[in-house]
């Protein structure tokens, strides 16, 4: 019963900070006095996860946009591990393209057709899990194609490679502390957010 | 009319990449329908029990006995472009055929670009859904389903309970059919088609003085 108050004033705390007001520190130190040894250490992963959230889910710049959370809704007790599977499809996907593109970019004649198709598959599945910056560094990358600029397009390229390894760090991290939160006992919070 | 009826409704998904095909899987299961994906425009047109090749002579699609489908599709949602396929080549090919044109299709595409979208109606498109596709789009699905099931099943159903925009009931006025000219091609034919028959009782000749009422 204790983790599900928790958990509620958690998600609380995640919605308000981004409505920018800043709850009182009491109800937070006053809550996690009175805790076992258990319910500490699901509220210290689930601060965790909210925090990792908050860098990772921000409306412009962030690594994450809504389309992360619409996947997140279409998990449920049937379809548990569901965005699990999809990011892990993503990331063999992704690093297939970035491996063709490697070599396209690298021949004497670059083909810059055959580039902007994988980059436009890249920028497709990037943008269904929700990888705002991966896209749209792809969007970038498929300009310099436009233009034929061989030197653009292997900046880009390099910037892609960038975003993809910083996103999928960050939900290995993110999955990574949602087992640690479920194998405690405790459950993952819905977080709501307003985009 | 309970939402069970949802169910009923089978819906193909077309795209080539295994990612999106994953998610619009789990979308359309979210909303209760049944699910078919295929990777490519010519997997789905065996699918539906057309051979591909055959598909070039509008009048004689080839439906072999063997092939012909089981399972009643009730609506195909299908990626704009895909290797293998020219764009909205799918479209094309169910429009054409006789036996399959009555199947909504629906486009899929990641570019907002305003010809592609009226290109894709003009061709006989219900829906043109930006990428990446959400739940609340999936809600402007059913009413092209129910359309289409009801007409199969029951002939001409005024479909007045559904709640249907006006533009399927009644005869609309010379600036309405001006704005229609968007929708498909084959609305407007229908539409012609039942104000011909009506127009008669309006401009029928006064004989000898007398008006004719019916």
């Amino acid at each position: 019963m204790e983790v599900v108050q928790i958990q509620r004033r958690l998600v609380d705390f995640t919605k308000s900070l981004f409505m920018e007001v800043i709850p009182s520190k009491k109800n937070k130190t006053g809550t996690l006095r009175h805790t076992n040894l258990l319910t500490k250490i699901s509220v210290l992963c689930l601060i965790c996860l909210v925090l990792l959230l908050l860098v990772v889910v921000d409306r412009e710049k962030g690594l994450l946009d809504s389309q992360f959370l619409q996947l997140q809704q279409l998990q449920d007790e049937s379809n548990p591990d569901f965005v699990v599977e999809v990011v892990s499809l993503f990331f063999d996907d992704s690093e297939k393209l970035l491996n063709e593109l490697t070599i396209a970019l690298d021949q004497p004649n670059v083909d810059f057709k055959k580039v902007d198709g994988y980059v436009h598959q890249l920028k497709g599945s990037s943008s269904s899990i929700g990888a705002q910056r991966v896209k749209n560094a792809c969007v970038d990358f498929r300009n310099f194609c436009e233009v034929q600029n061989i030197e653009g397009c292997r900046t880009c390229l390099q910037q892609v490679k960038q975003e993809c390894y910083l996103v999928k760090n960050k939900l290995e991290t993110l999955f990574r502390l949602e087992q640690q939160i479920v194998a405690s006992g405790g459950s993952i919070p819905m977080i709501e957010m307003d985009f | 009319m309970g939402m069970a009826a949802d169910s009923e409704f089978h819906v193909l998904a077309v795209d080539d990449s295994i990612i999106d095909r994953k998610v619009i899987e789990r979308l359309l299961k979210t909303s209760s329908y049944q699910v078919t994906t295929v990777d490519s425009g010519s997997k789905a047109l065996e699918f539906l029990g057309l051979r591909e090749d055959d598909g070039i002579n509008p009048n004689t699609p080839s439906v072999s006995p063997n092939n012909h489908r089981e399972v009643e599709v009730n609506l195909v949602i299908t990626d704009y472009c895909m290797p293998g396929m020219t764009d909205y080549g799918l479209l094309k090919k169910i429009k054409e055929s006789s036996s399959l044109k009555n199947i909504p299709v629906v486009i899929m595409s990641s570019e907002n670009v305003p010809s592609r979208i009226s290109r894709c109606l003009e061709e006989g498109a219900e829906e043109f859904l930006l990428k990446p596709v959400k739940l609340s789009d999936l809600k402007k699905l059913r009413p092209h389903m129910l359309r289409t099931k009801i007409k199969s099943h029951n002939g001409k159903q005024e479909p007045e309970e559904l709640g249907m925009p006006d533009e399927k009931i009644g005869f609309p006025s010379p600036k309405q059919e001006e704005q229609q000219q968007q929708q498909p091609q084959s609305k407007n034919n229908k539409r012609k088609a039942m104000e011909e028959d009506v127009s008669p009782e309006r401009t029928r000749p006064r004989l000898n003085g007398i008006t004719t009422m019916v």
